[in-house]
This record gives structure tokens, C-alpha cells and sequence, in this order.
């Protein structure tokens, strides 16, 4: 349901803003979204200044020297530190993209750091993915076979298997899903355009033969045609994938299988 | 999300974080103005019910029609019709897996910005 303003729990004071870096000269400022689940207040939003002549380039480098060096309480998931494990996702400077492959020369001015988009928080920059894997262990992300298994491995040839590309770089970031106002107002029954991709990776393998029933359980008002091409998916996905044409590709598999 | 939100904790930020993008844009625009041009729809009925009840009455309604007000009320309904009817062939555009790339699906998107006021203002020459 459309609803504009967040619940009460969930509006953000101002925060608290912390020293600047002695001696420093070139200092950049990074307005970061904290929430302590221990503390029973509302989230809030803190001021950092970072000393930009000792530090890395990317917002990932920004938020552990913040977290060294100024603030050891502030809370973020991270782990590869170069785009493929989808840990980093989060809001910065207004979309969604992950801390880690995000450079600070591309922003103008200061740095505003939000947790995903309308999800719930468990701690500061930590969102609650749960909901979110769920959905997509619900597509069945995994090959569906009827056929006796074959002696070596399922074959593809090599048209078959270039389908696939551009859908199964995906990390699982969330970024997509948690861009997209549709899965703000519905995210509760519309899946999302993550788990979508995800059903179209399975839905065009020439391998799978559950087409039919995958396809039966997209079937409904709101697990796919929630979708409405806004696109922020495709604008925000940090890998670089099409979201949006994968699910305009399971809308027309479904006008296919009608007409 | 009942079974997820565990606990007492928030909901993160969202459209008021957000950066509006073109495609975000064009897509609610099309809304906007789809449910907008009820206010012309009524304003019309409303004249044309008011020229059947008789003349003194229809006298009023078309003062208020061709007024200042009148006059802005359809002018941006008319700019929200082509928006609209631009929006709709972009939409059946997109529903046929065509245009999706995010260069030619935000140029779409200005396309239907830019010409709806061309189409508006061409609309108002010739008429």
C-alpha cells in the first residue's frame, strides 16, 4: 500500500555531529543515517568530516576510516570490496548502489549515506534482507529437470548459454529491488525486480524443463505485473544489468503461452 | 511485512532519500496526468449540461470556462492529453520488450516531455 510518510518509529532526527580531523586541510563532509537498536530512540542522522588527503577513493574506504578512526559504533556490512559479493548495497547520494565501487569523485558536495530504501533496519546502515532472499527462493533459483539425469552434466550449446549473460552476473545486492517504488508500496506480495531477474535466468534456460509451471506461478496481480517500467531498477543496478527487460521478457513468455 | 519487521525497528527512508530519476519521472507523470484531466472532464460536462438547461445558465458556465481560470484549467488539460497519449505509446513501446535500454528509455522519456509542450503549443496555433 502507498503510504508517503514513514511510521512514527521510523522519522529521523538530527543527529550528532562530530569533530572535525585535526590538521587536516582537504576535509569532506558525510552525513551518515545511524539507528541502535539498544537505545529505544528514533534513527537519526550524524555528521562525519573525513580527511580526504589519508584516504582511500571509494565510500567504502570513507566508512572504515570513519569506523577506525572516529566511530567504532557505526554499523555496515561489507566483505569483497570489489562488487562481487553485493554485501555494501546501500543509498548514496539518492540511489542505490554498492559503498565499494562507488567513487567519491563521483558526488557533488556532501556525502549522504542511507541504509536500502524501505526496508526494515536492524542496525544503522544494516537492512533486514529476509523478505528479500525469500522472495527469490520462491522463483526456484535452481535447474528444474524431468529428464533422466545425464551420465556427465546437462549440456547447452553455446547460443543457449549467451541468454544467460546479463543475468547471472547478479550478486543479489537488493539494490534493484529496494529502488523500485513498486516494491516500496507492495514489496509484500510483488516480488521485485531482483528475484524477477533471477525467474527470467531459469525461465530461458534451455536446460530447465519447469517453464510451464514457473511461468503458472508468476501468474498473479501482483508477483510480476506490480511492475510498471519505472526503471529505476536498470538505473541503479551497480552491475550494470537490465532488470526492467527481463521482466518485460516474462510479460511477453506469458502473452506467448496465451495467444 | 509483518513476519520480517522483528521487533520495534524502522523503516529505512525512501522517497523522500530518493534522487528522482527521468524514467521515475515520466512513469508517474503519466498518472498525474491521466487522473488530472477529470477536473477538464467535469468542467466540460459541466458546460455542456449547462447549454442544455438553458441560456442565462450556460451564460455563467462559459464565463467561467473561457475565464483566466477556464483558460489555464484546459490548457494544461490539453498539454496533460498528448503527455498522457505520448506516455501510453511509449508504454505499449516498452510492453513489446522494445526500448529498454536505459540511453533509449530515457530519451523516450524527453520525448514525451518535450513533445507534449510542442504538440500543446501547435494544438493552441491551429485552434
Amino acid at each position: 500500500m502507498v503510504q508517503l510518510a514513514l511510521p512514527k518509529n521510523s522519522r529521523i532526527r538530527t543527529g550528532k555531529t562530530w569533530p572535525k580531523p585535526d590538521g587536516a586541510t582537504n576535509v569532506r563532509k558525510f552525513q551518515i543515517y545511524r539507528w541502535n537498536p539498544d537505545d529505544g530512540q528514533n534513527p537519526r542522522v550524524d555528521t562525519y568530516f573525513v580527511d580526504m588527503d589519508r584516504c582511500g577513493p571509494m565510500i567504502l574506504d570513507a566508512l572504515i576510516k570513519i569506523k577506525n578512526e572516529i566511530d567504532p559504533t557505526l554499523t555496515f556490512r561489507r566483505s569483497c570490496r570489489e562488487g562481487i559479493c553485493g554485501s555494501c548495497a546501500m543509498n548514496i547520494d539518492g540511489i542505490n548502489t554498492l559503498a565499494c565501487i562507488y567513487g567519491m569523485d563521483e558526488i557533488k558536495g556532501d556525502v549522504k549515506i542511507y541504509p536500502l530504501p524501505h526496508m526494515p533496519v536492524v542496525k544503522d546502515l544494516i537492512p533486514d534482507l529476509t523478505h528479500f532472499y525469500a522472495q527469490h527462493a520462491s522463483i526456484m533459483p535452481w535447474l528444474e529437470t524431468k529428464s533422466n539425469t545425464p551420465a556427465k552434466e546437462w549440456q547447452q550449446s553455446i547460443e543457449d548459454r549467451e541468454k544467460l549473460d546479463g543475468l547471472y552476473e547478479c550478486v543479489m545486492c537488493a539494490c534493484c529491488s529496494t529502488s523500485c517504488p513498486s516494491y516500496w508500496w507492495n514489496g509484500d506480495k510483488y516480488l521485485g525486480p531482483a528475484a524477477l531477474l533471477h525467474a527470467y535466468r531459469w525461465l530461458i534456460d534451455s536446460r530447465d524443463e519447469a517453464t510451464g509451471e514457473r511461468l503458472d506461478d508468476l501468474e498473479d496481480p501482483f508477483k510480476l505485473y506490480r511492475c510498471h517500467t519505472i526503471m529505476n531498477c536498470t538505473k541503479t543496478c551497480p552491475k550494470g544489468l537490465n532488470p526492467a527487460k527481463a521482466i518485460a521478457e516474462i510479460k511477453k513468455m506469458m502473452l506467448d503461452r496465451t495467444v | 511485512m509483518a513476519d520480517v519487521n522483528r521487533g520495534d525497528r524502522p523503516l529505512s527512508p525512501h522517497l523522500s532519500i530518493y534522487r528522482p530519476q527521468m524514467t521515475s519521472i515520466s512513469s508517474i507523470l503519466t498518472r498525474i496526468t491521466g487522473n488530472a484531466l477529470i477536473v477538464a472532464v467535469v468542467l466540460i460536462v459541466w458546460w455542456l449540461l449547462a447549454a442544455s438547461v438553458g441560456p442565462e445558465y450556460f451564460a455563467t458556465a462559459d464565463a467561467v470556462l473561457t475565464s483566466w481560470f477556464g483558460d489555464l484549467v484546459l490548457t494544461m488539460s490539453l498539454w496533460a492529453i498528448w503527455y498522457h497519449y505520448l506516455a501510453g505509446l511509449r508504454h505499449l513501446y516498452f510492453d513489446a520488450g522494445k526500448g529498454l535500454e536505459l540511453p533509449t528509455a530515457e530519451r523516450l522519456g524527453w520525448v514525451c516531455v518535450i513533445g507534449s509542450v510542442v504538440l500543446t503549443v501547435i494544438t493552441i496555433a491551429i485552434v
